[in-house]
């Protein structure tokens, strides 16, 4: 199976042939639920493919969950209850988005995390400065004294 | 014969590259300076042998040697000749040699270009370069041959290219990215060689600069030119996925641009050394490991190469080493270079700083995303996780805008301190302008949107900062003529990459917001309408390509009554292959796309007709550009030009008023 | 900042190779775990492939232990598994329930014309509802469901003689013990 993915390379945009857009014409009842089947198929992804969205496959059971991710909206389902059906079939890995759960929060307070040690670095290092600027530090004096000493 | 000739020559580049590390180091230790000077001949040899085996390969290709199983897989006789040549970096063995191709150009340039240096150092640089390229070339040789013969019984047909790559988009994308990829090797090696000389003064800096910004500008290149060959090859519209390939060029891009600033202040202000040896370290580490990621097939990508699970382990013997002494090098080092130069929080240091720490942050997160689901399965024992866009967005954007604020201050900081007055002198009125500015972008593009008018908003402020900086700089010079020429080449690169930035964000924001999307099933002189247009469709007919057939629709897009233009979408069957090809056809506007895609053919000549209208989304590659040329004429100012040879230079100590930020 | 700061680098690095090293020891990445296991088959009211005019539903499925499968006239390598389900069905008859997925019932029937009918009945899946609701992604795909009717493994892709003997023997084995 996966010697079949071969496809070039290098590079860093080289794709698997049958991953190619999906175009098809659905018929939408209206306008919002024609721009939430396109923000849903968007942000679920193929089970069966590399690394594509619903939206951007060919493969059947892509072609079948677009139908199905229409026909729940049709029946009056809301976003959230569309991706809960699909959670409840395909686990974590046909969301896009990762839920907030026991083994994904640091992936969500990771980047908060470095963010607030980015600040506190940059913050300190300004800080650090203006000590040094209008006296010397502890180690500076140390140095001195070291000099002085020779 | 011409390619046993070819692998031969590979061979021989490999041991040449061997004798670059070796006999050089023999030099340091008994302080020889003719064997410390034989790294640069020995660099032209690795260049010379590479290049003809290179050849060599080329020449398999055009002849269409079929013999040559790598060849076979990816050629054919009917293959356009361009595509013959490039089908060359195709796929993982012909594209690594690229590499090694790649890595020895960077090599022979530094030899060329750094006579100025000390003997000592300039032997280190090059046998830290050459040990690269000789482990290049054992992987190469002993996991990837591409010049291997499929005899006895080869096929008298090549496979052919795929079809996805039989486009220009492969003739330049791949070269360019390489470059940048490995062009990093530069500062990385120059950052190992004074590491292991305990030689890590201010010199340093400056000698890295020029090499760090090139490279940087080939990345930059690299990765525009790729997000546009997606967008117009895939029939999908879109131009950026946060796939794991794609992040694998972002990383090393966020990185290095970190790279190229805090270089900025370790060669003006002596601040950073032990930080800026860090990026340098991990600007190359990154491009190792997303290259090298990408060909293990350990991320799952929709780029992904053929997997060979034994390649994955001849991978970390590469990279452990490489990747894990130079840190080890660092970690014994770094301690002994902390900076006691000081600045204030107003200072540029301080911008500079503020800017490593977010792009930084970015480039973490951007690795954590890509990383998790891995480390997710080993944890969980099995279990699957999808990290896709809606996760790198929300993390990733607000960095940027931070960023982009961040930006709107910098140009007008001053080494050590900024006075506040000079911060904030005039910013009201600009406030103002950029606000109407960016309110008036957003009613012409359609319907107001917030989003595009707080980015398009910090997009002008960017702008009108940098113009305010360029006009103080230019009324300062006394003779009227020449000031606005006598302007360091720096300023105008810094000018051109930070307006890029504006420039690709507006682009981006207004494309995310305000694109629309159309599958229409379209009969023979249907109309339809997508956002403020009209379609028609006219049916398809046949045409014959050079290696495949194609039905080819008409479309034709007016607005208000009016024709604009008339596109030929086409569905290209490749005979080789087989393959079906969507091949999109686009019309250009100033503001914006309409593209139109074929999808499949459904009863009576109707067809299921894709349309895109793409607001602004040439700003996006636009912008690309111009960061490049702006990394690219930094690289022509003055101050790099034949630099006088100085073992160490101090840095000035008094904050200069006119120093250069870029 | 204490001096030991700076091998912070080359300790993430150290983990980020662990994760590689482990990354390079996983089978396959288009293998996704079933959200299914343990749970019943779903409910659902679909006709029958060879029995025509009737329809089935979950509690066909119950009864003894049976191989749910899912396959098509699309699928090749859904003929490359057939001389397995027909030697399984021959040597143990056990049961084997057909899913006929996304597929055209007439070409189907001329399918199983050709190559044999092991399987005890068929559910006729056109619009691949059941499949979506099994978690079904690509054919084929075998389910082991248990006498109650619960789901008990679930194997994607061809079910070959080395598969079934040994995996699906031994937990067909253990179930039946159990009950």
């Amino acid at each position: 199976m996966r010697g079949r993915w071969v496809l070039a390379g290098c590079l860093f945009w080289v794709l698997s042939a049958p991953s190619l857009g999906a175009i098809e014409a659905q018929a939408f009842p209206d306008e919002t639920i024609k721009a939430r089947y396109y923000d849903l198929i968007a942000s679920l992804r193929c089970p069966q493919c590399l690394n594509t969205n619903l939206a951007g496959s060919d493969a059947m059971i892509a072609q079948n969950l677009r139908a199905t991710v229409l026909r729940l909206l049709v029946e009056g389902k809301s976003d959230a209850e569309v991706e809960q059906f699909m959670f409840e079939r395909y686990g974590d890995f046909i969301l896009y988005e990762p839920r907030w759960t026991a083994k994904t929060w640091l992936l969500w307070l990771g980047p908060l995390g470095l963010a607030l040690v980015g600040l506190s670095v940059w913050w300190s290092m300004g800080a650090s400065s203006r000590k040094t600027r209008h006296g010397l530090s502890e180690s500076d004096r140390a140095n001195l004294k070291q000099l002085m000493d020779r | 014969m011409i390619v046993e000739l070819g692998h031969f020559c590979v061979v021989i580049a490999c041991l040449l590259a061997f004798l670059q590390v070796v006999l050089p180091s023999i030099g340091l230790k008994q302080n020889n300076a003719q064997l410390m000077a034989s790294a640069s001949s020995l660099a032209y040899g690795v260049f010379v042998f590479t290049l003809l085996g290179f050849l060599a390969l080329i020449h398999a290709f055009v002849t269409d040697d079929f013999s040559v199983g790598y060849v076979a897989s990816h050629s054919n006789t009917r293959l356009p000749l361009q595509f013959k040549v490039s089908a060359l970096w195709s796929a993982h063995e012909g594209s690594f040699l690229l590499w090694t191709l790649v890595m020895s150009i960077w090599t022979m340039m530094v030899a060329r270009f750094s006579a100025p240096l000390t003997t000592d150092m300039r032997a280190r640089v090059l046998i830290c370069l050459a040990a690269l390229g000789f482990g290049f070339y054992l992987f190469l040789l002993l996991t990837s041959n591409p010049f291997e013969r499929a005899l006895p019984f080869y096929p008298a047909e090549g496979a052919d290219l795929n079809p996805l790559l039989q486009d220009f988009g492969l003739i330049v994308h791949p070269p360019l990215l390489y470059m940048g990829y490995v062009g990093l090797s530069v500062p990385f090696a120059f950052a190992i060689a004074s590491l292991w000389g305990n030689t890590l003064d201010v010199s340093w800096a400056r000698w890295s600069r020029p090499w760090t910004n090139l490279a940087w500008a080939f990345l930059t290149m690299g990765i525009t030119l790729g997000s546009w060959w997606a967008y117009y090859e895939l029939g999908w519209g879109g131009w950026w996925f946060w796939d794991a390939v794609e992040n694998a060029s972002f990383v090393p891009w966020l990185i290095a641009t970190a790279l190229i600033h805090s270089l900025a202040a370790t060669e003006k202000r002596g601040v950073f050394k032990s930080w800026t040896v860090l990026l340098a370290i991990f600007g190359f580490s990154f491009s190792l490991l997303g290259a090298f990621l990408v060909r293990s097939g350990v991320l799952t990508s929709v780029h992904a190469f053929a997997v060979d699970p034994e390649r994955g382990a001849a991978i970390l013997m590469f990279l452990v080493p490489v990747i894990g002494g130079s840190l080890l090098l660092y970690g014994a080092r770094a301690w002994d270079l902390r900076s006691r130069v000081t600045f204030k929080r107003s200072g540029r240091e301080s911008f500079i700083l503020g800017n490593n720490v977010l792009l930084t942050v970015s480039a973490a997160v951007v690795l954590l995303g890509t990383l998790y689901p891995l480390g997710y399965e080993a944890l969980t024992g099995g279990d699957k996780i999808s990290i896709g866009p809606p996760y790198f967005n929300a993390v990733f954007v607000p960095l940027m805008l931070a960023l982009m604020a961040l930006m709107i201050l910098s140009h007008r900081s001053r080494w050590w301190a900024t006075d506040r007055s000079l911060l904030t002198a005039g910013q009201g009125v600009f406030t103002v302008i950029a606000a109407v500015a960016a309110i008036g972008v957003s009613v012409v593009m359609g319907p107001i949107k917030l989003w595009i008018i707080g980015v398009a908003w910090l997009a002008f402020m960017i702008l009108l900062n940098l113009g305010y900086e360029l006009h103080r700089r230019v009324r300062l010079k006394s003779n009227p003529f020449s000031r606005l020429f006598n302007q360091p080449l720096a300023v105008y690169a810094m000018v051109l990459g930070h307006a890029g930035i504006a420039v690709t964000a507006l682009g981006i924001v207004t494309t995310v917001m305000l694109s629309e999307e159309a599958d229409l099933f379209m009969a023979p002189g249907d109309r339809a309408e997508v956002g403020a247009y009209d379609v028609q469709f006219y049916g398809t007919n046949n045409i014959e390509g050079p290696n495949y057939v194609a039905d080819r629709g008409r479309v034709e897009v007016s607005r208000a009554g009016e024709v604009i233009a008339t596109l030929f979408p086409e569905k290209r069957r490749y005979l080789a292959s087989q393959s079906i090809m969507t091949e999109a056809d686009i019309h250009v506007r100033s503001l914006g796309d309409i593209y139109v895609a074929l999808g499949e053919p459904l009863e009576n000549g109707a067809w299921a007709v894709r349309v895109h209208i793409k607001p602004l989304v040439r700003f996006i590659w636009f912008g690309g550009i111009l960061i490049a040329l702006g990394g690219v004429l930094s690289i022509f100012d003055r101050r790099y030009r034949a630099p006088v040879a100085r073992s160490s230079r101090q840095a000035s100590p008094a904050p200069s008023r006119e120093a250069v930020h870029g | 900042m204490a001096k030991q700061s700076v091998l912070i680098p080359a300790f993430v690095f150290a983990g980020i190779v662990v994760l590689l090293w482990f990354g390079f020891q996983l089978s396959d990445p288009h293998l996704l775990p079933s959200q299914k296991l343990n749970d019943p088959v779903p409910d659902f009211e679909l006709p029958s492939l060879t029995a025509v005019g009737e329809t089935l539903n979950a509690a066909d499925l119950t009864g003894e232990i049976s191989l749910l499968n899912v396959w098509a006239t699309w699928c090749p390598s859904c003929i490359a598994e057939h001389g397995e389900l027909t030697r399984i069905f021959e040597t143990t008859g056990l049961r084997i329930i057909g899913v006929n997925y996304n597929d055209d019932s007439d070409a189907a029937r001329a399918w199983l014309k050709r190559w044999g009918d092991p399987y005890a009945f068929h559910i006729v899946d056109e619009r691949g509802t059941l499949a979506i609701d099994l978690g079904v992604y690509g054919a084929p795909e075998t389910f082991v469901v248990d006498a109650g009717g619960i789901i008990r493994y679930r194997h994607v892709g061809v079910v070959t003689q080395k598969v079934f003997e040994e995996t699906f023997a031994p937990l067909i084995q253990n179930l039946k013990d159990a009950s």
